[in-house]
């Protein structure tokens, strides 16, 4: 535990020396910060006109869609806030910056997500959360202990699946040294394509996202759930089986930092 | 102590001719070279030791001294540093290691080095009243006081690097890794720079392993010279068995690396 909040209190400090360097450039952090904002907004108008033609999208009404995206977009948010600085992480290996990790007796992974946190995410974060509350007051659900418990459940095994897909994401590093950009098709695209209960695209898929990558575990099966289409009592515990897909990725992390290469002299 | 037996490290490098056509080919074929940085190297370093070690460009000094860090894995051989294998107990060798890359910095560009040190704290876990005693020690000795308030940024090369090597020293390494320390240094910042790493050696007994084309960084501080070209060590022994006719150490080891075929 003492080591947890260890690891825990480093973030913050590294968080803290981030936002005193942002601080440096105010102009460029408040615009971008707008931006960010707006940008993400005009997903949600997207859908919100789609939604005046086309009421029903394979039996789910305008709100259901609305909480799944909601929910979707908060998990995502999460993940990003915490793990974006894997972004930045093909520099790193490439100028050899990662050598400077190495030699510090720190879990490497803190270290890297520390050392570049931008504070746009926290408008990004912020856009999420009204989302959220909107998706939730929209619903229209009669709320109870279990549907609470799956929702909170939802956000913790979503944060934890985009997690991983950014670790995989930077681990692909060691070995491309370039940031792969189709990777962006399962973090970035999971949460478009995640706007719509992933049924919608077919059975196939639903069986890649329910054993491959569990973005169904996530979304579909809770979702269910929530809305009273099934009431098994273990749905609301599907989504903390999606935390499975962190195993994967940090072993190949691992395997990673022992091909690292380094550079220059 | 520190032990390297028979230790081996190769790179595979991609080599292509210039121009955009030679390009676009390699990227469906490309022509591989290996590289062997290191090839059967092996030595051993007493604790307390000052160990410069020398050689071209390219002669696999940096690889070395990444291998000891526990930054890169070696291809074949043994190496032990205070009983531990670098690359497989990284974490906990690193606690009492300090390296101090010339060309790199550590500190953070935008705010006051102060704020830098304090994240050290943090990462090595330095217990508060050590690290107040260690900071106190390192900004007298190398004249910080005035430079902790500012940014790295707005900091000269020689200001940096005294700052960059306080940051390596706050937790106390038993062994100090420098590559290539005093690069683009004035002559006072060189002379400071060295006279601490004197210092260090003498009061708190520090090994010190320093790679660096300065020569007189080398006579200066060296006891012992490791030569090391195209991978292999070349020659082992102190100051004097380089010099030998005497004259200007430059000249010296510029003939000793074509004695050797190694430019």
């Amino acid at each position: 535990m003492n080591r947890i909040d260890k690891a825990v209190r480093l973030y913050f400090h590294y968080i803290s020396i981030n936002i005193r360097c942002a601080m440096q450039y105010k102009t460029s952090f408040f615009l971008t910060a707008a931006g960010q904002f707006l940008v993400s907004f005009t997903a949600f108008l997207g859908m919100f006109v789609l939604f005046q033609r086309f009421s029903r999208v394979e039996g789910f009404t305008y709100s259901e869609v609305l909480l799944c995206f909601a929910v979707m977009l908060m998990e995502f948010s999460l993940a990003e806030m915490f793990a974006r600085g894997f972004d930045r992480f093909s520099g790193m290996v490439r100028t050899g910056e990662f050598d400077r990790v190495l030699v510090r007796p720190q879990n490497e992974i803190i270290q890297v997500l520390g050392s570049k946190f931008e504070l746009t995410r926290f408008g990004r974060m912020l856009q999420a959360a009204v989302m959220f509350m909107y998706g939730i007051t929209k619903s229209g659900i009669q709320w109870n202990f279990p549907k609470v418990l799956t929702v909170i459940f939802m956000l913790t095994g979503g944060t934890a699946v985009f997690f991983a897909l950014f670790i995989i994401y930077a681990a692909l590093c060691f070995f491309t040294l370039e940031g792969l950009e189709f990777m962006n098709i399962f973090t970035d695209g999971a949460r478009e394509f995640g706007k719509y209960p992933v049924n919608v695209y077919g059975p196939k898929f639903l069986l890649f996202t329910t054993f491959i990558i569990p973005y169904a575990l996530i979304q579909y099966y809770p979702l269910l759930y929530i809305l009273g289409r099934r009431t098994e009592p273990f749905f609301p515990f599907l989504p903390l089986l999606a935390c499975w897909f962190l195993v994967p990725a940090l072993l190949f992390w691992k395997f990673g930092v022992r091909h690292y290469k380094s550079s220059g002299s | 102590m520190i032990t390297m037996e028979h230790v081996c490290k190769s790179y595979k490098i991609a080599k292509r001719n210039a121009g955009f056509g030679e390009a676009v080919k390699a990227l469906f074929h490309r022509d591989y070279e290996i590289i062997h940085a290191l090839n059967d190297v092996s030595f051993t370093i007493r604790d307390g030791e000052m160990v410069g070690y020398i050689g071209p460009n390219g002669a696999g000094k940096s690889s070395t001294i990444k291998i000891l860090s526990g930054i890169l894995t070696p291809d074949c051989g043994t190496v032990l540093v205070d009983g531990r294998i670098p690359y497989k107990n990284r974490i906990k060798h690193v606690k009492e290691i300090g390296v101090v890359f010339g060309q790199r910095s550590q500190l953070w560009w935008d705010v006051p080095v102060i704020d830098s040190f304090e994240l050290l704290k943090d990462i090595y876990s330095i217990p508060d009243p050590r690290y107040q005693q260690s900071l106190e020690e390192l900004t007298e000795l190398l004249n910080l006081a005035e430079l902790l308030r500012s940014p790295a940024r707005q900091l000269s090369l020689g200001q940096r690097m005294r700052c960059e090597i306080a940051a390596s020293l706050l937790h106390r390494p038993r062994i100090l890794f420098l590559d290539e320390p005093t690069i683009g240094l004035d002559a006072v910042s060189k002379l400071a720079v060295r006279d601490f790493i004197l210092n260090q050696n003498k009061t708190h007994g520090t090994t010190v392993i320093l790679t660096t084309h300065d020569m007189q960084d080398i006579e200066a501080l060296a006891s012992r010279i490791i030569l090391i070209g195209k991978g292999r060590i070349l020659m082992d022994g102190t100051l004097d068995d380089i010099k030998k006719g005497g004259g200007n150490i430059d000249e010296t080891v510029a003939e000793l690396y074509r004695a050797y075929d190694i430019q």
